[in-house]
């Protein structure tokens, strides 16, 4: 009964042994949290590609706010400033700089819309109203993106930390990855001040 | 007995918080529901003439073209907004054929007065954001403003429809290849894990389980071990249940990795391999139910399931009236 007992054993670590190291998931995870990312990048490049199109149309309002118009401009400039390559995930502090660009670029975009929404001819303007659509749908698909590529990685850092693939990771270095935080968490989370008393 | 009333205590303050937890979960946002027809109406809006009418016009236009689309009238989607609802059905039923995956869903919420067309990513050239935002401002919010659901729907059907029909798309074949596909595609991913769990796992196993139990109920054992072990690691019926007769072969017929041990227990596993494999591949079938969430019950739409290929990313356009 001893010798069966062993036996067993030996064959519960044979099979964590083989099966469990997890050595061909890390590749798999490996590829799709890279193919991930490439369709959140495909999706932000739909994005800056839009917005020339979208100022030129706004530019044609002579008296639009010029300051929000900028903002946009900068903000685009500086987002498309940085080097978007697949080796960004494995870095976090560039992965943040980009995510945070990005957030910068959404930000003065929603702004630049909120304020189109008081000009009469631009909101009656047929070119404008379907660059409005076409925004909306890449904004959803930057979502959708965002999603895959949070589950995705989440998959993957399960996998990287814990025991024992994470010896596997150890071993051929496949270091936890970063995924999308919001950049400005304080001002999310603080709770909004409503005043109606009139001054 | 102090002890008993803190035990007391602690397991109904985890009871509540577990309940609590369930509830917020449950008021969080509106379950995507099962795949039930081609027109899934949970408002009550559309007459059941309207239904069968409209019904007949999507299984046509699959018949036709092979593109799947359904039509869900839900009350609300609060506090969600409908393009992350839309997006939750999209993932969940897959619609679109396995290769091809050519889906759509209209999604409308009737006391949100929102209404959203989701495209899967093989329309998106036939359907761009654009078209669906005007067939949502020119077709769907008129009618629905003057309260005829049916006639705007039908409308936005008939146009998307002439715009699939001038995307040259696979033609639709019969049905009964997908399923063979996908089980080619899961053999191939899993084969290496396989091939190592037969010739490393079960002489092991059955080495073990014989030495304790006897040939014949050794290999009977391990056959229903693979079984499980294969369920588990494919979550595929077929899978298990040919994990466990390889198994029982292997073991219970060829004797590999059994241990030697009385001279009647071989002979009787060996005349008993017949029976003995329904027994483990039944080990298997037990388990019940074929895997992959696409799959449905056939309602209103006769028959009608997913094709399990659609990948929504995030494409169409929403919009209210």
């Amino acid at each position: 009964m001893i010798r069966a007992t062993w036996l067993a054993m030996l064959a519960l670590a044979a099979t964590i042994g083989l099966s469990g190291c997890g050595y061909n998931d890390f590749q798999r995870l490996d590829e799709q949290v890279k193919g991930a990312w490439s369709e959140v990048l495909n999706q932000y490049t739909r994005r800056a590609d839009l917005i020339p199109n979208i100022v030129a149309t706004v530019k044609g309002e002579a008296s639009f706010e010029q300051d929000t118009l900028t903002k946009v401009i900068e903000a685009r400039s500086r987002a498309t400033s940085i080097q978007a390559t697949p080796a960004l995930i494995n870095d976090p502090a560039a992965f943040d700089k980009f995510q945070k660009a990005q957030g910068e670029l959404s930000g003065a975009l929603s702004r630049l819309m909120v304020v189109a929404e008081a000009y009469p001819t631009l909101k009656a303007n047929a070119a404008f109203q379907d660059l409005r659509v076409q925004l909306e749908g890449t904004e959803n698909r930057i979502t959708v993106a965002r999603n895959r590529y949070i589950k995705t990685v989440q998959e993957y850092n399960v996998l990287a930390r814990s025991f024992p693939t994470n010896l596997t990771a150890m071993m051929f270095s496949y270091p936890v990855k970063p995924n999308f935080t919001v950049t400005n968490e304080a001002a999310i989370t603080a709770p909004p001040s409503v005043n109606f008393e009139k001054k | 007995m102090a002890l008993t009333g803190l035990l007391q205590r602690w397991l109904l303050a985890a009871a509540t918080l577990l309940l609590a937890a369930a509830g917020a979960f449950a008021q969080d946002v509106l379950p995507v529901p099962p795949l039930a027809g081609r027109v899934i109406d949970q408002t009550a809006t559309l007459s059941e003439a309207q239904r069968a009418a409209l019904t007949s016009k999507l299984a046509a236009l699959e018949e036709s073209t092979g593109t799947q689309l359904v039509v869900l009238l839900v009350p609300t989607v609060l506090p969600e907004d409908i393009a992350a609802y839309a997006q939750r059905v999209g993932d969940q039923w897959k619609l679109g054929r396995a290769t091809v995956g050519d889906g759509l869903i209209i999604v409308v919420a009737k006391n949100d007065r929102r209404v959203r067309i989701e495209v899967a990513k093989t329309l998106e050239g036939a359907i761009p954001d654009l078209a669906n935002k005007h067939i949502i401002s020119e077709q769907i919010s008129p009618a629905f403003k003057a309260g005829d659901y049916a006639g705007g729907l039908n409308a936005a059907v008939d146009t998307l429809a002439a715009r699939i029909r001038g995307e040259a798309l696979p033609a639709p074949s019969a049905r009964a290849k997908k399923s063979h596909a996908d089980d080619g595609m899961g053999l191939g991913s899993l084969w290496p894990q396989f091939a190592m769990f037969f010739f490393v796992g079960v002489p092991i196993i059955g080495a073990m389980l014989t030495a304790m139990m006897g040939r014949k109920v050794g290999s009977l054992a391990t056959s229903g071990a693979a079984g499980l072990l294969g369920f588990a690691l494919s979550s595929s019926v077929l899978m298990a249940g040919g994990a466990a007769a390889l198994a029982l072969v292997l073991v219970g017929v060829l004797g590999i990795g059994a241990s030697r041990r009385g001279g009647i227990g071989s002979g009787i596993g060996a005349a008993s391999a017949g029976p003995v494999i329904w027994g483990g591949s039944g080990g298997g079938f037990s388990r019940g139910g074929f895997s992959g969430g696409a799959s449905s019950s056939d309602g209103g739409g006769g028959g009608f399931s997913s094709g399990g290929g659609g990948d929504f990313g995030g494409g169409g356009a929403s919009g209210d009236w």
